[in-house]
């Protein structure tokens, strides 16, 4: 048993080793003619008196007219854009990814003519926003007004989706196996990268994204299918406590999550495709087409799902299954073949929500860290287990956290979001959607 | 390739500050973990507390230091209360959701720009500790066996440092043997059980939470001054997997399993890192393959895989000998 175990595992760390060096192949090429020992970075931090940390601004570097490398700011207000070495660039920062209400201080100057990076120091480089510096006190933010809750609403209905789309996985395999999996963020980073890796014309072979999207997505839920079979159920077959079994799924994030580091590095790195869009106005609601076509890929798959699951066998089986996996088994549903099914379909479903959340934001190597306590949020919120739970709670996340920063500061996003579920718990246990079990 | 360096720098950080924090706070976590069964996962988040507690004590109202640590352990009194509050009502999934949550918005918190005037923001309360090293007794100099060697500074925090951890280890004991321990205990066997003779289940693990976070926070205090500086960077969620790491290694539920596996994980870590730094050296195979950068990555996805294959192979710590067990 116990060697069949192991030997099981071996054959696992095999695959993913292999997957691994299938990755990291063609990268090592392209940077083998790399002559820099030590990479150099511009870097800056857009913070906007009113607004606060400005995300999702695009900036470019140029050198002569050759675009060296973009970046979208992150949820802090700050950048990072890798440069091949040393030597004199341009900077320009597009004042149309600037949020509603942000503007540049000087609006003809998006574009720093000479900025000079030395060997080894990375070069901090300020675009000043707002009306020149007024004293303000850092707690103030401004009232809600009607263009900001419009689009307010609008981005948390977006994220959102991705969340809910992000946590069906989760919840569908606590709801089978009882695993509480703290690797599945890093299925949400691993359908990004290996879809930003097959888009890349650079290091990969420069698919469109609908493309490279549909073969990460199939190669997650390939991975999601391995996992299973390889680590999770012998494990379950041992009878390993609800405990240990965290432990490893702690284990496998930390493992996953630091190897992509090493291949992926640490910038963010947008879809060749959506590195920069023209907002659409709307009325009140400016909106970019990236956000559309996330939000309607999102709501597809999502009334697939829920058709799948209320008018197919392997619907009815799944909702038995994670309903009560015993009674499920007696009624002679292969629990083991909709167990591998769930994990296929969740894995899946992780990578749509990693390619959707890394088209709006970009691919970086933790994005499925940072997203995996929203999620957590959502799934418990929603009810853990169920089926339809994380629509529900992965909506009031992205909404919670969005419109929170009409009164917070952005920083706080999703810390109200996780205060909020601990509140929850103290109200109502077993969730928005679950049914109430006596615990103690 | 010079083995000895690997072992002496791994020897190093063994006895160091690091590994001595780690036991203060993996003793506190085997109290939740091993003995309450409580799946805390967020045992960073008293760190936090007590490092900040302390820090903005001194800082911000120039408390003197004695005062600003009691201050730390206080906060981390109020935060194991404050937690004990929704997280012990519920299943251990919940409650290490719950618990890794909190830890993550003290985190958030702290890091604010908001609160700048407060914690420091991004960049942390700064030289709050001086005073600690104006009472250090040990004459100025480098002092040490070979080359493990400290200053008399960091000879001074360890020396403090290990002290503490002597005392943990002594009073966890005493309270282990006691009644109050052997109904700790019950609750992690049969939490039914424990409470269907009457005893108030919840009250214990609220004290259980309260006792092992105050050991949490005097790690954080012993880094903090150690360091002389609080930044939020100490305080993410992954230091606490290191501790569950360094947890299992000993040996859950054992009395010196924490002590033993902190100094066994931070020697492996190092040691680790020194042989990945020779392998590389230009020249080399792996200098194609491992570059400097990576190191550190390299190193934190070996914690990964060693946490998963300890829990798969050896649940009972590296020491062998059957835990108390768990029978769930």
């Amino acid at each position: 048993m116990k060697s069949d175990l192991a030997r099981r595992l071996v054959c696992g760390a095999m695959v993913v080793v292999l997957a691994v060096l299938a990755v990291l192949a063609p990268r090592a090429s392209a940077q083998e003619g790399d002559p820099a020992e030590t990479e150099v970075a511009i870097f800056g931090a857009l913070d906007d008196a009113d607004h606060g940390p400005v995300e999702g601004a695009q900036i470019e570097v140029l050198l002569g007219e050759e675009v060296v490398g973009t970046a979208s700011s992150d949820a802090s207000g700050e950048w990072r854009i890798v440069v091949p070495g040393p030597g004199t660039y341009r900077v320009r920062i597009d004042p149309t990814t600037l949020p509603e209400g942000v503007s540049l201080r000087d609006p003809e100057r998006t574009e720093l003519p000479a900025v000079r990076v030395l060997e080894g120091r990375d070069k901090r480089v300020v675009f000043a926003l707002g009306e020149r510096a007024r004293p303000r006190p850092a707690d103030v933010v401004r009232p809600p007004s009607g263009n900001r809750v419009v689009n307010r609403l609008w981005t948390g209905l977006v994220v959102g989706i991705v969340i809910a789309l992000s946590s069906i996985g989760l919840s569908l395999v606590f709801g089978t196996t009882r695993l509480v999996n703290f690797a599945h963020g890093e299925m949400v980073t691993l359908g990004a990268l290996l879809a930003w890796l097959f888009s890349s014309g650079t290091v990969g072979p420069g698919w469109s994204l609908v493309i490279a999207g549909a073969v990460s997505i199939a190669l997650s839920g390939l991975f999601g299918a391995v996992q299973d079979r390889v680590l999770w159920r012998p494990l379950l077959d041992r009878r390993t406590d609800l405990i240990s079994l965290m432990i490893v799924s702690i284990g496998l994030a930390m493992l996953l999550r630091y190897t992509f580091t090493v291949f992926f590095g640490s910038n963010v790195r947008p879809f060749r495709e959506y590195a920069a869009q023209a907002p659409w106005v709307w009325g009140p609601l400016v909106l970019r087409p990236k956000q559309l076509v996330v939000l309607g890929v999102g709501i597809a798959v999502i009334a697939l799902y829920a058709l799948v699951l209320q008018k197919t066998r392997l619907g009815t089986a799944i909702r038995a299954t994670s309903d009560n996996r015993d009674l499920a088994e007696s009624s002679g549903i292969n629990v083991d073949r909709v167990v591998l099914l769930v994990w296929i379909a969740g894995s899946g479903l992780a990578a749509l929500g990693g390619v959707s959340y890394a088209t709006l934001y970009g691919v970086e190597w933790d994005i499925g860290f940072r997203l995996l306590l929203p999620i957590f949020a959502a799934v418990v919120l929603g009810g853990l287990g169920t089926a339809y739970g994380p629509l529900v709670g992965g909506l009031a996340i992205g909404l919670v956290s969005e419109l929170s920063t009409l009164w917070v500061p952005a920083e706080f996003k999703f810390a109200w979001a996780l205060f909020g579920l601990i509140v929850l718990l103290l109200i109502r246990p077993q969730g928005l959607l679950g049914r109430a079990e006596r615990v103690g | 390739m010079d083995l000895v360096q690997v072992f002496t720098d791994g020897l190093r950080a063994a006895v160091g500050v690091p590994a001595i924090a780690y036991a203060l706070a993996v003793i506190g976590l085997n109290v939740h973990f091993g003995y309450t069964g409580l799946f805390n996962i967020g045992q960073i988040g008293f760190l936090a507390a007590g490092a900040y507690g302390a820090g903005i004590s001194a800082s911000l109202w120039g408390w003197p230091l004695p005062l600003a640590i009691l201050a730390g352990v206080v906060a981390a009194v109020l935060l194991g209360l404050l937690l004990g509050l929704p997280a012990l009502r519920l299943r251990a999934e919940y409650l290490a959701i719950v618990t890794i949550s909190a830890s993550e918005i003290i985190r958030i918190t702290v890091r604010s720009t908001s609160v700048e005037g407060v914690t420091g923001g991004p960049q942390g309360i700064g030289r709050w500790a001086s005073s600690f090293y104006d009472v250090n007794p040990i004459p100025s100099g480098r002092y040490g066996i070979g080359s493990i060697e400290f200053n008399h500074r960091e000879l001074w925090v360890m020396l403090v440092g290990w002290v503490l951890v002597a005392l943990a280890v002594l009073v966890t004991w005493l309270l282990v043997r006691s009644p109050w321990g052997r109904v700790l205990r019950s609750i992690r066997d049969d939490e039914d059980a424990a409470r269907s003779l009457g005893k108030n289940v919840y009250a214990f693990k609220v004290q259980s939470l309260v006792y092992g976070g105050v050991l949490g926070a005097l790690a954080g205090l012993l880094l903090a001054i150690n360091a002389n500086y609080t930044t939020p960077g100490e305080y993410q969620t992954v230091f606490t997997f290191y501790m569950y790491v360094a947890l299992i290694l000993g040996g859950i539920g054992k009395l010196f399993g924490p002590v033993l596996g902190s100094m066994l994980f931070w020697f492996t870590l190092q040691a680790t890192d020194v042989l990945l730094r020779q392998l590389i050296q230009p020249g080399s195979w792996a200098a194609t393959y491992i570059e400097q950068r990576d190191i550190g990555q390299l190193r934190l996805a070996l914690v990964g895989l060693a946490l998963m294959l300890l829990v798969i192979f050896r649940p009972q710590g590296i020491l062998g000998g059957r835990a108390e067990g768990r029978s769930r």
